[in-house]
């Protein structure tokens, strides 16, 4: 079974959400992003979302890009990021990381070089924003050969047709994108949101997770009565755009175990 | 001797190329447009409105014009201009947006974005806006917009909003990022006018589409002029909208040779270009796959062009496609050749060329005399070069 489908069988039994924190390889430096991984999951993550920097994130919004930029300009790329996953995994064999970038650095590398290395690292799922469906037939075949969850993007603007053609390929989990907008913007409608959820989890038959727009503990509950997990990315990265190079870690500690608290508060269980 | 030729296939693909690689957002918004375009496509009351608008407002046909003292000049071959850069606001990217913003009105969507990098498809999608009354905002690199100030004001006196990105290089890889985020965005109310045969389905087709009007008029003008069609078509490639539109109605010609200029900037070897045919290699970006100027890791470098309309890193998916059936040729041509042509067509046609047509004339220039004088070569003049008129002072040591 794979390390996902683990940890929302457990939530399943336990009656818990998931929190799935997102950080980009490589920010605010290549050294920290390891120890940002561990502090994430002693900080409650249940699976780790890892951005692959690219030059042209078309689907972020400004805080994002400036994490792609960094992380960039401290010279990660694919291959870095493996080495960045392998290193986490000696410590932890548990929890999923699911890598969520852009096409053009995995056509790059090539597909089979990149499912291959992406399995021997201990990476668990991939997300790939401008890969939908009907143009990676092909990568989520491979993935799945891999014993990879290909993770797909779902919008308010899906219709039935669009989420039954996810459904055929999703595995692992299907992220519902809660607003119309890039990463990091601020109009998220929890009702619209809720509205959708059931309908998703009944078509794709997989955990929803549900992210973009997310910044406080509060939000988090509420978005988590009906989702299986929350994402949050962008309100994470401006915490450690606003740390010391040596209070990142406890600012996003903090930061993440309130988001914790927020999601557990709504389960009425104390993790 | 025609040869049939019908791509895209049905999901937007050139063989390989093409396709819609987009985040899920867009995809509702690109299946919406393509019904509307397949619908607009089938009018006759569109197709006839379209027409008379490029009749009389834009001004077409554009005029093919002989020129003769440059040809005699070069001694060889005899060079004939496509004048697009006749048309109103002095381009061929004019075509496109009437065609775009008569969808968008067709589509209900008050609201118009579009990406920049001269500033001549800014100006166009501005200039269409304000003709049919619709809200416009115009995405462009503040690397351009210093480069290109003047059509940054003709874009405000039209009454558009101009969007300066700091992002990324702050060129117009970086605006069709920005434009793309706006869109997300505001799906529901905005219509993207692209502007050039790049992004995804349907765009390359749809752009492809109302430019080559270009190449249906050639195919038209060229035997009243010298009782044949050319030896071969010319036109300069960036994202390659005016060399699609010319090419096009010629793909079915077996005997007319296909010929795209692409920007080799202070020379291929240097690194500093904006040749993605010619030294990129295939990958996805702006939503379709096609040749791409990358690193190694599959980050797409910075380009450089003394022509900020051919500065950038990608290249409209068909032209991948023409390039690996060898339909077209794909070549390339460096600054200091594309300003030798540029100062050469001033002097002895009367005609000052847009820096990034010059590259095309520059490639005929270097063609021509290798011809015999019977040869016949149609050049693109996609756009004329006032707005260029700082940059090259700059080149001369003049400040305005």
């Amino acid at each position: 079974m794979s390390r996902i489908r683990i940890i929302f069988e457990r939530l399943r039994a336990q009656g818990g959400k998931a929190l799935i924190p997102f950080i980009t390889a490589g920010d605010p430096s290549p050294a920290l992003t390891v120890p940002l991984m561990h502090t994430l999951v002693d900080a409650g993550a249940d699976i780790i979302e890892l951005g692959v920097p690219f030059s042209d994130p078309m689907a972020d919004g400004p805080t994002i890009q400036r994490a792609s930029e960094r992380a960039l300009a401290n010279g990660i790329g694919l291959r870095q990021v493996f080495g960045q996953v392998a290193h986490f995994r000696e410590k932890n064999r548990d929890t999923p990381i699911v890598l969520m970038g852009y096409a053009n650095p995995i056509e790059s590398m090539g597909m089979d070089a990149f499912v291959d290395a992406a399995a021997k690292s201990g990476v668990d799922g991939v997300l790939v924003v401008d890969y939908p469906p009907e143009e990676s037939e092909k990568f989520t075949a491979t993935m799945k050969a891999g014993a990879i969850d290909p993770i797909f993007l779902l919008a308010p603007t899906s219709t039935p047709e669009r989420i039954a053609r996810v459904a055929a390929q999703a595995s692992g989990y299907v992220y519902y994108v809660s607003l119309k907008g890039v990463t990091g913007a601020t109009a998220l409608d929890i009702g619209a949101v809720a509205a959708r959820i059931p309908e998703i989890r009944a078509a794709t038959g997989v955990p929803v997770g549900v992210g973009f727009g997310i910044r406080d503990a509060a939000t988090a509950g509420e978005v988590s009565k009906t989702a299986d997990a929350v994402v949050v990315g962008s309100r994470i990265i401006e915490e450690i755009e606003l740390s010391a190079p040596d209070e990142v870690l406890s600012r996003v500690r903090a930061l993440v175990a309130g988001l914790r608290e927020g999601i557990d508060a709504v389960a009425g269980k104390a993790r | 001797m025609n040869i049939p030729y019908n791509l895209p296939d049905a999901s937007g693909h050139f063989g390989p190329y093409g396709g819609v690689f987009v985040a899920e957002t867009l995809i509702t918004a690109l299946d919406e447009l393509k019904r509307a375009y397949a619908e607009a496509r089938r009018d006759p009351a569109f197709q006839a409105e379209l027409e008379y608008e490029l009749e009389h407002y834009v001004g077409r046909p554009s005029p093919v014009y002989h020129a003769r003292r440059w040809s005699d000049a070069l001694g060889g071959a005899q060079i004939y201009l496509k004048r697009e850069d006749l048309n109103h606001t002095g381009a061929h990217k004019i075509n496109n947006c009437v065609g775009q913003a008569m969808l968008a009105r067709r589509m209900g969507k008050p609201r118009i974005i579009a990406e920049t990098g001269a500033g001549q498809h800014g100006v166009a999608a501005a200039t269409v806006a304000a003709r049919y009354g619709m809200e416009c905002v115009v995405y462009m690199g503040s690397e351009d917009i210093r480069r290109q100030a003047a059509n940054v004001y003709r874009m405000k006196l039209l009454g558009a909003s101009v969007v300066s990105v700091e992002s990324g290089s702050r060129t117009l890889k970086d605006a069709l990022n920005e434009a793309m985020r706006d869109w997300v965005t505001n799906v529901s109310n905005t219509f993207y006018i692209i502007g050039t045969v790049a992004g995804p389905h349907p765009y390359p087709m749809m752009v492809r589409d109302f430019q080559s009007v270009i190449g249906r008029e050639s195919i038209l003008q060229m035997p009243k002029h010298c009782g044949r069609q050319p030896d071969a078509v010319i036109a300069c490639v960036g994202g390659g909208s005016n060399a699609m539109g010319i090419f096009y109605p010629y793909i079915p010609f077996p005997d007319v040779r296909l010929i795209g200029v692409e920007a080799a900037g202070d020379g291929i070897e240097t690194g500093r270009h904006a040749a993605s045919l010619t030294a990129g290699r295939p990958g996805v970006l702006h939503g379709n796959r096609t040749y791409l100027l990358q690193n190694e890791d599959g980050q797409i470098l910075e380009t450089h062009s003394i022509s900020a309309g051919l500065d950038y890193p990608g290249v409209g998916p068909e032209h991948a496609w023409l390039k690996d059936s060898g339909r077209a040729e794909y070549v390339c041509i460096d600054d200091a050749e594309a300003l030798d042509a540029f100062h050469k067509l001033c002097r002895l046609e009367g005609i000052i060329p847009a820096l990034e047509s010059s590259h095309a004339l520059a490639y005929a220039a270097r063609l021509a005399p290798t011809l015999s004088r019977n040869k016949v070569l149609l050049v693109n003049l996609s756009g004329r070069g006032d707005k260029d008129m700082h940059t090259v002072a700059e080149k001369s040591g003049i400040s305005f």
